[in-house]
């Protein structure tokens, strides 16, 4: 840290005569810009993240008016959307170019630049070295690179929006050849087109989460408090950790692919285009010779470990709110370190199931479908730990924890839908249609960001020094939980019916989406829908005015530790001062002693001493270990 | 406030924090070029036989270029021992050979080898026409030895303006050896020198061939990798110099006085990084000029 600036002229009045300014006072810029301090950091990542979101959602919003109401002009907004360039919205209509932009980006930013940043790079900063005693991360100016690479990268894929023919339209997973042979010639830009950018800005992402994922695992390592051992840690920690793995070790094959789809772009190489490609009539100019299948395999070689980085860090919120709020300790807690840690091994090895169509040969698809069936028994592991952690506890309704118990049957959900996705012959008939849609979003939408609203809510306090509104929580709360079933749980219905996830019409001009499930057919299932997803987004406006308003106005913390809590993050002042605690912590015991019999309180922090005479036999109490 | 442990271990985990980062970091890079070498391996094992080239780069110059490598891998870890003595002057000097190394190399492979490729050229004959350039290719001849047949021919391109100009209908090329005596027994196996092409031109028309190019990235599989591979583990060499430069300012200078184990922790992290670039070259050389 480069505190040792103005040593002459504090040196009169300093107590610590070695350079150290614990309260050195930083300017505007420093302290909340290009800050080096982890919570700040986490904040950043956290808004970018948010607004990211927000955005992601809005193109979908706009994407389900198209779906609903094919080739109709959308009402007023319609013509604003112009400022995206003559090819996007003429007369209020969406063009099939623009239609397909929206999707690609739409996917992108909520994995690549809303979820992850919040879930992983938000939450991952602002929290696990408040929970595991840390003054800061290990490297605190590469933290801050990793954000600004990140903004960078974000910048890059909005600024994609208003190039000559708009961001990038083949879909998140950007599959070659057609990756590579669109958005070329004509009035393209060789550099300044969707793609190519999208290219460019995925790189600096990737730079982004490496960079954060040395800093998390070498900080988990290397800066826990003394006596915080291993299975003391808190799961959240856990998580966390493991999902940093994933980011370090899954991102840089996509890197690589990513590079050369970019020679293949700007360089005229093979690398995904196989010989005697035909486009529009004429035979490809290239030398050829290279393998579309190679770009799947390594796009999801990171694609799969991906979607655990995504669940991994709302289960560890989960975790942690859940026991905070049954009043108990967490169930199996050993269980749900060794799960996580298989789930992080095992998901590097089922990924070819995104694949059962390429036709890689029936061995392959049996290992693959062998692993995928594999990796459910630790997903299980952790969700039926926390049902159980429920049972029995005096469970508070907090607007947290009703995020969180949302969790559970949503990931439930989400879960047990994919499993027929893992057998080949029952994917080869739902394979890219509503069905997966729904699936995964059943995961990552009522899942993951469930999982991140409450643990906004949950760490406010420590963040603010306020609570959020209770009542406008709730308001925040059901709507969106009703809405994110009347949206996906249809399309169950319609991706059994076979209807495709890339219908521009919504449908409309195929067969068999005019059968009926329910009443309606397919394609008119697209209405209440479409009218779900916008009333989702009015549903969001609770929060955002709550999330601002409580900032100043919230009701203040009662304490430190407001919610009760065990961990290390409440021992710590509310806004944390740079370099976090007032004394350094030691942790004496496991991360959930709620309940301990004989107390007058029912939680028991990380950092109280073992009694004389306290019964220790949780296994988690080990003895002190000083580092 | 101050990080604990960047400059002493942690007594549990035996490791100040810097040596766990750039070993998570080398893992990632793993994956990279693990990435990479992959595509190597994938679009080689789809190559039909005889599209895959052999002998096109100079044996001689990437072993000596290899052997620069390995002796400033040596001189990393004596700057490093140095420093750990305490002896500032040597480890200076053995910081700047290992710089002159890196900047060699990269002055090799970016000012000599890569710029050689851009001037030769390779035309790849149609399936179908193969038996038309029976005396540039010899293919009879190598199927009596039991090679696999030859589909390209390659050499200085004699009117570099056929490759833009749709009016010209033939590549004059003047020949590569291979191509200009293809049944001498001498050319079944890739030479280990470099032999200029000859003066003997060889006319190939442009209907013929299926695809031709310099060779540039665009030429063929080989050349995409070798040129997407080369050129990202030269940035990393370029990235390694800059380090060690750096490691040579004033700037650390000042860090040595004030605190020399810390430098010597920052020299050990850049030197863990160089040894990782040159395991990658180890990789990089068989697979590309012997294999």
């Amino acid at each position: 840290m480069d505190t040792t600036t103005h040593v002459g002229a504090h040196a009169a009045h300093d107590p610590h005569p070695h350079g150290e300014h614990p309260h050195h006072e930083l300017g505007f810029w420093r302290k909340y810009i290009f800050s080096t301090d982890h919570k700040v950091i986490g904040i950043q990542y956290g808004l970018c993240g948010l607004v990211f979101l927000f955005l992601g959602f809005s193109l979908m919003m706009m994407m389900r008016w198209q779906l609903a109401y094919p080739g109709q002009a959308l009402p007023v907004i319609g013509k604003i959307l112009n400022v995206f360039g003559p090819g996007s919205m003429p007369d209020g209509k969406m063009t099939p170019e623009f239609y397909n932009s929206l999707g690609a980006m739409h996917g992108t930013i909520m994995i690549f630049l809303g979820i992850v940043p919040v879930a992983f790079a938000a939450f991952g900063n602002f929290v696990v070295p408040l929970q595991i005693g840390a003054p800061d991360m290990t490297f605190p100016k590469i933290n801050a690179a990793s954000f600004w690479a990140f903004f960078v990268g974000g910048m890059i894929m909005l600024f994609s929006f208003f190039v000559p023919g708009g961001a990038a339209k083949t879909g998140w997973t950007a599959y070659t050849p057609l990756s590579i042979i669109t958005d070329q010639g004509g009035t393209y830009d060789p550099v300044f087109n969707g793609q190519t950018l999208w290219l460019i800005a995925f790189i600096f992402l990737i730079t982004s989460s490496l960079l954060g994922a040395v800093n998390f695992i070498s900080t988990i390592i290397q800066l826990r408090a003394p006596g915080l051992t291993w299975m003391r840690l808190p799961f959240f920690v856990w998580a966390q950790f493991v999902t940093a793995f994933l980011l370090l070790l899954a991102f840089p094959p996509l890197e690589s692919a990513l590079i050369m789809q970019l020679m293949d772009r700007l360089a005229g190489t093979s690398f995904f285009l196989p010989s005697g490609l035909v486009v529009n009539g004429t035979p490809l100019h290239v030398s050829g010779g290279g393998s579309p299948l190679l770009w799947q395999h390594l796009f999801w070689f990171l694609g799969h470990p991906e979607v655990y980085v995504l669940i991994l860090p709302a289960m560890g919120i989960v975790a942690e709110i859940i026991a905070n709020n049954s009043r108990k300790p967490l169930w199996g807690y050993k269980s749900l370190v060794f799960a996580a840690l298989v789930l992080g091994f095992l998901s590097f090895i089922v990924w070819a199931h995104h694949m059962w169509l390429t036709g890689m040969g029936t061995a392959v698809s049996a290992f693959f479908q062998t692993t995928t069936l594999i990796i459910s028994i630790p997903s299980v592991i952790i969700l039926s730990a926390f049902f159980i952690s429920l049972w029995g506890g005096s469970i508070r309704f907090t607007v947290p924890m009703l995020f969180a118990t949302a969790f559970l049957p949503m990931f439930g959900i989400g879960g047990l839908t994919g499993i027929p996705l893992a057998f080949n012959s029952a994917d080869l008939y739902l394979h890219d249609t509503y069905y997966v849609i729904a699936h995964f979003h059943y995961i990552v939408a009522p899942g993951t960001i469930f999982g991140l609203f409450a643990g906004i809510y949950y760490w406010y306090p420590k963040a603010t020094g306020r609570m959020m509104n209770e009542f406008w929580g709730k308001v925040h709360f059901w709507p969106s939980f009703i809405c994110m079933n009347l949206i996906f749980l249809p399309m169950f219905l319609q991706g059994m019916l076979g209807m495709h996830r890339r219908w521009y019409d919504g449908g409309q001009g195929w067969t068999l989406a005019g059968d009926k499930v329910w009443g309606l057919s397919g394609f008119q299932w697209n209405q209440p829908i479409s009218i779900a997803a916008w009333c989702m987004g009015l549903a969001q406006i609770p929060f955002i005015i709550n999330f601002f308003w409580s900032m100043r106005h919230g009701k203040k913390a009662v304490s430190d530790n407001p919610w009760e809590a065990t961990t290390l993050e409440w021992t710590a002042p509310n806004m944390p001062p740079h370099g976090n605690f007032v004394t350094p912590p030691v942790a004496y015991r496991g991360p959930y002693e709620y309940s301990l019999p004989g107390r007058d309180r029912d939680f028991t922090m990380q950092n109280e001493p073992i009694e004389p005479g306290e019964q220790v036999h949780h296994p988690s109490t080990e003895p002190v270990l000083h580092a | 406030m101050e990080i604990p442990y960047t400059v002493v271990a942690r007594r549990d985990t035996g490791v100040w924090n810097a040596k766990v980062g750039i070993w998570l970091f080398l893992a990632s890079e793993v994956m990279l070029f693990g990435g990479l070498f992959s595509a190597y391996v994938f679009l080689r094992l789809d190559a039909g036989p005889g599209d895959w080239p052999h002998g096109v780069l100079n044996v001689p110059v990437g072993t000596f270029n290899t052997a620069i490598l390995i002796i400033s891998s040596v001189t990393v870890v004596l700057a490093w021992a140095a420093l750990k003595m305490r002896q500032f002057t040597r480890y200076r000097i053995y910081m700047a050979i290992t710089i002159l190394c890196g900047v060699v190399f990269l002055v090799v492979k970016l000012g000599y080898e890569w710029p050689q490729k851009y001037v030769h050229f390779g035309a790849r004959i149609k399936e179908s026409e193969l038996a038309k350039y029976e005396k540039y290719l010899g293919n009879q001849h190598l199927l009596a030895e039991g090679f696999a047949p030859r589909k390209e021919i390659t050499g200085h391109l004699h009117n570099p303006q056929a490759l833009h100009d749709p009016n010209i209908k033939e590549y004059e090329i003047a020949l590569d050896p291979v191509n200009a005596d293809p049944t001498n027994k001498k050319m079944d196996r890739p030479h280990f020198f470099y032999v200029p092409p000859t003066e003997k031109i060889g006319i190939v028309e442009k209907a013929d061939v299926e695809y031709a190019n310099m060779f540039l990235p665009k030429h063929s599989s080989y050349f995409a990798t070798y040129f997407t591979i080369t050129g990202l583990h030269g940035a990393h060499v370029l990235a390694g110099v800059l380090v060690f430069c750096y490691m040579l300012l004033p700037a650390s200078t000042r860090l040595y006085r004030q605190n020399p184990e810390h430098l010597a922790n920052r020299v050990e992290v850049a030197g863990l990084f160089w040894h990782f670039v040159d395991l990658i070259w180890i990789f990089v050389f068989p697979l590309f000029y012997l294999l």
